[in-house]
């Protein structure tokens, strides 16, 4: 390996994106500074996203399912719920893994200074740091892993005690009785879902013609039909046209199709409507760094920005906001500064959306391919011929693969259902791999598991499925 | 303002040379007439000299290149001396690290939130390794051509990719055996001690050479003898006159011109194949090649127009070959344009073989030791000295009956010297 010591590299946010930056250019031997206004690396996704919201929701699944068992003969008390204790809980998975990050961070000697670091120039970086001090940093090379912070909707009174965002959500300073959630999107149907848990009344409001937009809708309504039962309403097409923080709760004014009672009053409000890049206050008006309309850093495959010094990587930088993207563009961006070849070209990102029942895809969807008019044929193996599913009483179920018709390349894969999050990897390794249907049909998936159903899809394509009968007609 | 420092003339017939390695990297401030790149051809290894003094902005070449005559190594700004040459500003050195074009533009950011982003075109049906080992090579994946499955690219067809863009030859793919690719190798210290030595040119020019022309040539090899106690008393009777020529009047020189002859009455032997076209290629000079053990590996030094020289001369220009080879002094022109070869382990006691066809010509003749045997002819066992011969060829163009043919031919003549004046 060549020698890096003389490189001097800041990364600006410790995120999901920038702690691997640090730790990777750290591992090349270059000198690492890691700017964050936390004590210890993690970012958005460890403090107040990814994993405070796995943590409740895995409480809620528990709850849910012991009050389903009672339909198979088992019937629990109704719980006792300490909300002291179960944030405490929370809070000790965070601090336990951010802690662990910021004692890796040490052992590899990065300087971690907690604050908010600003560009004074192309090589120049100034923190103004926690403690009340500045320290300017001079820089061979930059990364901006800033991360992005909830959407805010001019007008809604988010920060009042009533009205919180999806940070003020993952606080759990209570269970209200009736929370309005706006938004139906990822973030609104997890935190939702996790409060009807808990036992507030949950109703939904979402814009557009159905929750999850953009999702494939076979993908999205078992998730819907499910949501029905456990929450008290879903408005879709419909707006929050008015917000207003009264003594008595929240009291909003809806606008929708055929709406009965438009005007409502909720204890609490959770506003999820979406995040958008922290780009500003960067001082990149003292750089050639470009914003897009949209507050992302624009940037070239290698995760450069406009600035040869400066990279830009994680939701700052553009779509998918996701921790893992951010993560994989560390190493891009990483390996680019050590003057290694590498681009940022996934086939497939993973995306989780960590309701019950979950629904992960990867690579192409079918949506893409339609809206792209990109040829392609679909395979489905519905849970319902799943061993496994029956035995969770969970068939509702769906695994399916979007393939090209020519090679029988996954180009796809979409999933719905109980550990669709866990089974999505092997989807997107075989699209990465440039596997074909024959590919999973011809591996082994152990029995009884979910994982069956993707061999099964791929037999599906060719109307070989043991668990499926297709009429011969109308195999393909 | 930049100069180019190009790969010099490396010598009469030196196409390319292979960089052995690269003894600059941009930014260094070189003298004139310093090393800057290594380089090793079929001849020799040796340093190539910077023709200027200054400050090397962009090298073009890594090691394992293969480079020819007049080809840029790199450039440099001249003028630039060590004193006048300050570390580079982080913008600039940031630039240097932006060599690899990238393949893909960034994806423009999709509207849904948490949608994957997806390149508009086909992916690359390729996995995340073998892609990113096309870039460290510096080969556009999408130009290389998969032999997987519906078109799955391999490594290996990343690798014989680079080979024949490097070769200059057209990129077609071939079954996968026709190339030394690399195979995976089992841990062999888990067995006991072991050295690693690296290959020379020679030894790497043969095992690719000789790879290719196993995979792509369909061989067959049939085995005759001749009886040559004739020819050999012959031998004897003008071995004399021929080491006054200064040559070595051996069965090889014999057989070199018997082999001239046998190609003038079967012409679809001195022949060569083009698949691409469809066709058959004759040849009508008579070049043939004749194997020499050297220190440094195999060297196959050529004899021209064989059908026009006599016994004797063959003989005085073979020796000045093998001494040629041996030393080291084959020049390419010497090595090329055969259309037959002669391979002669008899001086190691070796009787029958299978020798590799060397392509792009169709057959080989392989001679063994030979041994008085006794021979029943006419009531009578007699004493009489055996040549064992093998013939490998092409059957893609040579028929085991025409391979046989030709082999009886050179049978008949070595045991019947005047039926090559008669037909030859």
């Amino acid at each position: 390996m060549s020698d890096h010591s003389d490189k001097r590299v800041v990364v600006l946010g410790a995120g999901p994106g920038g702690y691997p930056a640090a730790f990777h250019a750290a591992e090349y031997g270059m000198q690492v500074t890691l700017v964050d206004p936390a004590i210890s690396p993690g970012g958005v996704c460890l403090y107040r996203g990814c994993i405070p919201s796995k943590t409740l929701l895995h409480i809620a699944r528990v709850l849910f399912e012991s009050r389903e068992v009672a339909e198979w003969g088992v019937t629990f008390t109704e719980p006792q719920i300490d909300l002291d204790k179960l944030r405490a809980w929370k809070d000790r998975v965070v601090s336990r893994l951010t802690g662990g990050l910021g004692s890796l961070s040490k052992r590899r000697q990065v300087n971690s200074i907690q604050g908010h670091g600003r560009f004074l120039n192309n090589h120049t970086v100034v923190v103004d740091k926690t403690d009340g001090s500045q320290e300017q940093i001079e820089f061979d090379y930059a990364i901006i892993s800033t991360g992005s912070q909830p959407a805010v909707v001019p007008g809604f009174p988010v920060g009042s005690p009533r009205v919180m965002d999806s940070t003020g959500a993952l606080l759990l300073s209570d269970v209200p009785k009736n929370l309005l959630v706006v938004g139906g999107g990822y973030i609104g149907l997890e935190l939702g879902t996790v409060y009807a848990a808990l036992g507030s009344k949950v109703t939904v409001v979402e814009m557009a013609k159905s929750l999850l937009a953009g999702v494939d809708r076979d993908l999205a309504e078992p998730l819907e039909r499910r949501l029905k039962q456990i929450l008290q309403e879903v408005l879709v097409e419909t707006r929050v046209a008015q917000m207003e923080v009264k003594d008595d709760g929240v009291h909003v004014k809806l606008i929708g199709l055929d709406l009965p009672n438009p005007e409502r009053v909720f204890d609490k409000v959770l506003v999820a409507v979406g995040r958008k890049p922290d780009s500003k206050d960067l001082g990149l008006e003292n750089t050639a760094v470009k914003v897009n309309a949209k507050g992302f850093i624009e940037t070239d495959a290698q995760r450069r920005t406009a600035e040869p010094a400066i990279f830009a990587i994680g939701d700052v930088a553009g779509e998918p906001m996701l921790a893992h993207k951010a993560t994989h563009e560390a190493r891009v961006a990483t390996d680019a500064i050590a003057g290694k070849p590498t681009i940022f070209e996934p086939v497939a990102i993973p995306a989780v959306v960590f309701t019950d029942p979950e629904i992960a895809w990867t690579g192409l969807t079918e949506t893409q391919a339609l809206n792209q008019n990109i040829s392609h044929v679909v395979a489905r193996f519905p849970w319902v011929a799943s061993g496994r599913a029956t035995t969770l009483g969970r068939n509702e179920g769906l695994t399916k693969l979007v393939l090209d018709p020519r090679t029988e390349r996954i180009l796809g894969v979409g999933i719905v259902g109980v550990g669709a999050g866990e089974m999505i990897a092997e989807g997107t390794l075989a699209v990465e791999m440039g596997a074909r249907a024959g590919d999973l049909k011809a591996t082994i998936h152990a029995h009884p598991t979910m994982s069956e159903t993707m061999m099964e899809a791929a037999e599906v394509l060719h109307g070989q499925s043991a668990h499926i009968f297709t009429p011969k007609q109308d195999r393909r | 303002m930049a100069t180019a420092i190009k790969l010099p003339e490396l010598g009469e017939g030196i196409k390319s040379a292979d960089v052995v390695s690269v003894l600059v990297k941009p930014g260094d401030v070189i003298k004139k007439d310093q090393g800057v790149i290594e380089i090793e051809s079929e001849k020799a290894s040796a340093e190539v000299p910077s023709s200027v003094a200054g400050k090397v902005v962009e090298v073009r070449v890594k090691e394992g290149d293969k480079i020819k005559p007049g080809q840029m190594i790199l450039t440099v700004e001249e003028g630039v001396t060590a004193a006048a040459a300050p570390k580079a500003a982080a913008p600039a050195k940031a630039a240097e690290t932006k060599k690899p074009a990238p393949a893909t533009a960034p994806q423009p950011p999709k509207p849904a939130a948490v949608a994957a982003a997806i390149s508009d075109k086909e992916p690359v049906f390729a996995s995340p390794s073998v892609r990113q080992f096309a870039r460290e090579i510096g080969v556009d994946i999408r130009a290389v051509q998969g032999t997987g499955p519906a078109g799955r690219i391999s490594l290996d067809d990343v690798k014989n990719h680079a080979r024949s863009v490097a070769s200059g030859q057209a990129v077609a793919p071939a079954p996968s055996a026709a190339r030394p690719v690399a195979t995976p190798l089992p841990d062999f210290t888990k067995f006991g001690e072991v050295t690693r030595e690296p290959m020379n040119a020679v030894r790497r020019a043969t095992a690719a050479h000789m790879a290719r022309c196993w995979a792509e040539i369909p061989h067959v090899t049939i085995f005759d003898r001749a009886d040559i106690t004739a020819a050999e008393d012959l031998r004897k009777q003008f071995k004399t006159k021929a080491d006054a020529k200064g040559g070595k009047l051996t069965i090889t020189a014999i057989l070199l011109k018997v082999a001239a002859a046998a190609l003038k009455t079967f012409p679809r032997i001195n022949a060569s194949v083009d698949m691409a076209k469809q066709e058959t290629i004759l040849k009508r000079y008579y070049n043939i090649g004749c194997a020499v053990d050297t220190p440094r590996g195999l060297m196959v030094p050529v004899i021209r127009d064989a059908d026009k020289k006599s016994i004797l001369q063959i003989a005085a220009e073979l020796a000045q070959l093998s001494e040629k080879a041996r030393t080291g002094k084959l020049g390419l022109n010497d090595m090329q344009g055969g259309t037959f070869t002669i391979t002669n382990l008899g001086g190691l006691g070796t009787t029958y073989f299978t020798p590799i066809v060397n392509a792009p010509e169709v057959a080989i003749l392989g001679v063994g030791r030979a041994t008085m045997e006794s021979s029943y002819s006419e009531g009578f066992c007699r004493p009489r000295l055996m040549l064992p011969l093998s013939l490998s060829f092409d059957h893609r163009v040579v028929d085991g009956a025409d391979g046989a043919r030709f082999l009886h031919w050179i049978v008949d003549a070595m045991e019947k010297p005047l039926l090559m004046a008669m037909e030859g």
